[in-house]
């Protein structure tokens, strides 16, 4: 296999989105502070961009579509981010904590 | 003209230093436990996403990745990481649910790896033509004001909202009764 044609085969870039995809998940599952949850969101996010992009390069009949599409993932990112980041400040000063076994207040 | 000598290989070089750079970030956001080094670990990642989408033939997406991931939202992160308290508490249980609770989640994760991977070596993909139209910037701006265009402006709604809640939400509780 000819090295030189590495860049040009989907199936790097595929297994490239599913590995930030699955970080993702595992981040979102294992992450006990808020913050660290929202980052491994984000991961996620660019995996779909990546995928997105990936598919658009190789098989799409209009290069353009795919670009538009990841620019709008990009901003649902950011608004998603900048609502994400108010709620943990509010919750920050009202429980003085964001790891979230501690924002409970029943017990149980 | 003669190519520059070697540069089949530079290419592929510079391709697997950008495929380490994106996995090693993706790695360090998760992994560590000091929340600043995964930001970090984030803002690496997302340098590598952008030459990703630079060998995707997409240097316009590149830039935007690194301007809005790099310059916005990773800078974002380390404001809402300095009004509040944030790193990793320590595992009380070693052995206990923390263990368990870390072998769900890697499990959870390899089966989604796996699936995707037997599915993008696998599957049966289609292989298209030539392209109808160039990708330029020229070409996404007319199909973002043509075709695009109310997708486009909601985005801008969205954005709007967005920045209206997040003031109101972190504005509560700051009045001075």
């Amino acid at each position: 296999m000819n090295l030189s044609h590495l860049p040009d085969q989907p199936a790097i870039y595929f297994l490239l989105a599913a590995f930030l995809l699955a970080v993702g998940v595992f981040g979102l599952i294992r992450r006990r502070t808020f913050i660290g949850m929202l980052i491994s969101g984000e991961l996620i996010f660019a995996a779909a961009g990546l995928n997105f992009m990936t598919v658009n390069r190789f098989m799409a009949p209009d290069p353009a579509v795919g670009q538009v599409v990841v620019l709008f993932i990009m901003g649902l990112a950011a608004a998603e981010v900048a609502i994400t980041l108010s709620i943990i400040i509010a919750v920050y000063r009202n429980y003085r904590s964001i790891h979230s076994k501690e924002l409970s207040e029943l017990k149980g | 003209m003669r190519p520059f000598p070697l540069s089949a290989y530079l290419i592929v070089a510079i391709f697997g230093f950008i495929i380490a750079t994106t996995v090693t970030g993706a790695l360090i956001a998760i992994l560590s436990r000091r929340i600043i080094r995964s930001v970090a670990g984030l803002a690496l990642c997302s340098l590598g996403l952008a030459g990703l989408y630079y060998f995707l033939n997409s240097p316009f997406l590149a830039l935007m990745e690194i301007l809005i991931y790099v310059g916005a939202v990773c800078v974002t992160i380390i404001f809402g990481v300095m009004l509040s308290e944030t790193d990793e508490p320590e595992p009380q249980d070693k052995l206990g649910r923390e263990r368990w609770w870390a072998a769900v989640a890697a499990l959870v994760s390899v089966a989604i790896f796996w699936g995707l991977a037997h599915t993008s070596l696998y599957g049966a993909w289609p292989v298209t033509g030539a392209p109808e139209t160039d990708g330029s910037v020229q070409t996404i701006g007319v199909s973002l004001l043509t075709t695009y265009s109310l997708p486009f402006e909601l985005i801008s709604l969205v954005l709007m909202v967005a920045i209206l809640g997040a003031l109101t939400l972190a504005r509560g509780g700051r009045d001075k009764s």
